[in-house]
């Protein structure tokens, strides 16, 4: 008797058990498995990135820098007296004519006269590079491959440097920069900004605030959940015909004055930062409602009750209250415009511009349609530099974040010294 | 006293009024994505070169030769979407189920920035990831041979991945949604952890997981940058998720990136695949946020 019980044997049930805790434990591994499986693609991510930022370079110089003075191997050895006549001697008459035009050989820095020649006689070409990982594992094949192509030589390059924040676009990638991407990104980000945050928060407002339960205010609520998850692609498709076809008399600017340079056709900085402001327009209306959701009925009761309008109790204590909520989500609403490639492409950023955005009118390229466009090259050194650009564009997006947290931070910190 | 008390009304209702204004816009932009989208193709479906009936069933589309059939755009989207999905839905669930069932306070505090820095990451770095990591991975695990430098697998796992912390995070909050005495008396009855999960609690959320699968799938299919730039830059019609093709996103990327002008078949067809997109993932988030909502009625 001892071994049974009412639900049968002991030794049946205690199978039944264990069978049971197995594959409890087994579906557990899984889960686990899985989530590291999701740590594990972000590091990937952030690995394969990284990767391609550091490494060997075998570069080939057209002219050997030894054999433009004799005695002197390297660049940097030359002297002052030497570089000037190596420029005069060396560049074409074209290109001697159009440097001298900005700025005479003779007053320019010896740092600006090297970066001259190099560029022009020397002209050093990336063969081919390896990420950071084949760098150290096969340093051999790297030294094989340079044996085999005569003249060439080794350097291990960071693709992220100074220079490369600050240099022009350029079809070498030896030189080639983002700049002219950078500030297209900063300016699209402030049109964006300017754009769809009052009208954001606004409609927020109404929406969280004014509205009553009716059926218009239901399909608005539904139409910007709705909204929010419309492809970015289909926002570019609505710029294009909006603000760069429709509207290009304002958006290019010819409407207002008639000396600006219209080679852009609509295809400008304005265009691109409404596009971008349509977008992050719901994601905006969205956090700002939440914001105000978390403010306590009992703030606004009060105000009511010492006899405050409802305008008054909104702008004196709900936004008060949530406006570090409310800048918060906008910022993060801006990381996704910052980030955001297609709609970009498909309204007609330039694919190749070497002058700074000047002003609003003006064309532009994106840090993230610059890292698209050395992505789908196939050479080697562009894949360098679309990563060391995802570098920049990843630690600009960190900055921002982390501004956004500071304030937000602080103004709480100042609410709770004042309370 | 009482011209006081109008005057503050009356100022209190302009801001209503304004903001009112304010929210109909979002209204404006529905209506403004439709109308553009339908006259443009009403345009393109104009041409001479092309009919309704031969746009939908054509397996060609080239439009050089004046072939506008979009199956094959269509094909390639649904593969790399299906391959999104195979990933992103068990590994984001599993993810989910992990973190509210199983993890201690601490683990999520990890868990919870590595979601949410993947989330964060725009889509352009993941078309980079999948072109130089994903990419050469399949051709070495597959070979060369079979593999081509551009495929939609390679896209779709990337794809999952990239929708896979908007699974986690959104499943996670419907099954963190389910009433906790479920679960009690589920263990009251002898329930192990695991029948809870799967018996009680997943079928108590599975209307809040439909939701966010739905929603996942519609931003898998509209995912851009990743198949533009690892899925391959010509239509092709194939069963082999080996093979390089071209998504109706990509499609529609790459000819408006080159120089199209305006009023030409070419430009009036990726409205047209606009359309197509938007009526699909407009019909997707419609039904999801459907089901949501009544998810959220039943347990609030």
């Amino acid at each position: 008797m001892a071994d049974t019980s009412a639900f049968g044997a002991v030794t049946e049930i205690q199978r039944f058990m264990d069978a049971r805790k197995r594959l409890g434990l087994f579906w557990q591994v899984l889960f686990v498995f899985a989530t590291v499986l999701a740590v594990l693609f972000l590091i990937l991510l952030l690995g394969s990135i990284l990767d391609s930022v550091f490494g060997y370079a075998v570069i080939l110089n057209e002219v050997d820098p030894s054999t433009l003075i004799a005695g002197r191997d390297k660049l940097e050895d030359f002297s002052r007296e030497e570089l000037i006549s190596v420029a005069t001697e060396r560049l074409s008459a074209g290109i001697l004519r159009r440097v001298d035009y900005e700025e005479p050989l003779v007053e320019r820095s010896d740092r600006d006269l090297r970066s001259l020649i190099e560029q022009y006689v020397i002209k050093p070409r990336a063969l081919r590079t390896w990420g950071f990982a084949e760098s150290m594992i096969h340093r051999d094949t790297v030294v094989s491959f340079m044996e085999e192509n005569n003249g060439s030589y080794i350097v291990f390059k960071n693709w992220l440097t100074p220079e490369f924040i600050v240099a022009d676009q350029s079809s070498d990638p030896l030189k080639a920069g983002i700049r002219t991407a950078l500030l297209g990104s900063l300016w699209i980000i402030l049109i964006t900004l300017l754009f769809a945050f009052p009208i954001g928060v606004g409609a927020a407002i109404y929406l969280q605030e004014y509205a009553r339960d009716n059926r218009l205010n239901r399909i608005l609520q539904l139409n910007i959940f709705n909204l929010s998850a419309v492809p970015s692609i289909i926002y570019g498709l609505l710029g294009l015909a909006v603000f760069v076809r429709a509207m290009e008399p304002i958006t290019s600017g010819s409407l207002f004055s008639n000396v600006i340079d219209n080679t852009a056709n609509g295809r400008t900085i304005l265009s691109g930062g409404l596009t971008l402001g349509l977008l992050v327009l719901p994601i905006i209306i969205i956090n700002t409602q939440e914001a105000l959701k978390a403010v306590p009925d009992s703030l606004r009761m009060s105000s009511y009750g010492i006899g405050a309008t409802k305008w008054q109790t909104i702008w004196h204590q709900v936004l008060p209250v949530s406006i570090d909520r409310i800048l918060t989500g906008t910022i993060l609403a801006l990381s996704r415009a910052l980030g955001e490639t297609a709609p970009l492409v498909v309204i007609g950023a330039s694919t190749f511009i070497s002058v700074d955005p000047a002003g609003i009118f003006s064309k532009f390229t994106t840090l993230p349609i610059q890292i698209y466009q050395w992505s789908a090259r196939p050479q080697g050194a562009y894949r360098n530099i679309a990563a060391a650009a995802i570098v920049a564009l990843l630690i600009l997006l960190l900055v921002m974040n982390s501004v956004a947290i500071y304030t937000r931070d602080k103004i709480a910190r100042k609410k709770r010294l004042e309370a | 006293m009482t011209t006081i008390s109008r005057k503050a009304r009356i100022t209190s209702r302009i801001p209503e009024t304004i903001m009112f204004l304010f929210a109909l816009i979002s209204i404006v932009i529905t209506v403004g994505i439709a109308v553009i989208l339908i006259r443009e193709s009403y345009l393109f479906f104009n041409d001479p070169a092309v009919n309704l009936w031969g746009f939908l069933t054509g397996k060609e589309w080239q439009p050089m030769i004046d072939k506008f059939g979009f199956l094959p755009l269509l094909n390639a989207t649904l593969t790399t979407s299906v391959i999104a999905m195979s990933l992103g839905i068990p590994v984001g669930l599993s993810v989910a189920i992990y973190l509210s069932e199983y993890a201690t306070d601490r683990t999520r505090a990890i868990l919870k920035p590595v979601l949410e820095v993947l989330a964060g990451i725009p889509t352009i770095v993941y078309g980079y990831f999948a072109l130089t990591f994903m990419t050469p991975l399949l051709r070495s695990l597959f070979g060369d041979g079979v593999v081509e430098i551009y495929n939609t697998a390679s896209a779709g796992l990337v794809i999952g991945i990239l929708v896979l912390p908007m699974i986690a995070t959104m499943a996670e909050d419907a099954i963190g949604a389910v009433p906790k005495e479920l679960r009690l008396a589920a263990y009251a009855l002898g329930g192990t952890k695991l029948e809870t999960t799967f018996k009680v609690v997943i079928p108590a959320a599975l209307s809040g997981l439909s939701a966010t699968f739905l929603l996942a799938l519609s931003r898998a299919i509209g995912e851009t940058m990743v198949v533009a730039l690892a899925a391959g830059a010509g239509p092709n019609l194939t069963a082999n998720p080996f093979d390089a093709a071209e998504t109706i996103t990509g499609y529609i990327v790459r000819i408006s990136g080159g120089d199209v002008s305006y009023n030409s078949v070419d430009y009036n067809s990726i409205f047209a695949l606009g359309l197509v997109l938007f009526v699909i993932t407009f019909t997707l988030n419609l039904i999801s946020r459907k089901i949501s909502n009544r998810f959220h009625q039943e347990y609030e």
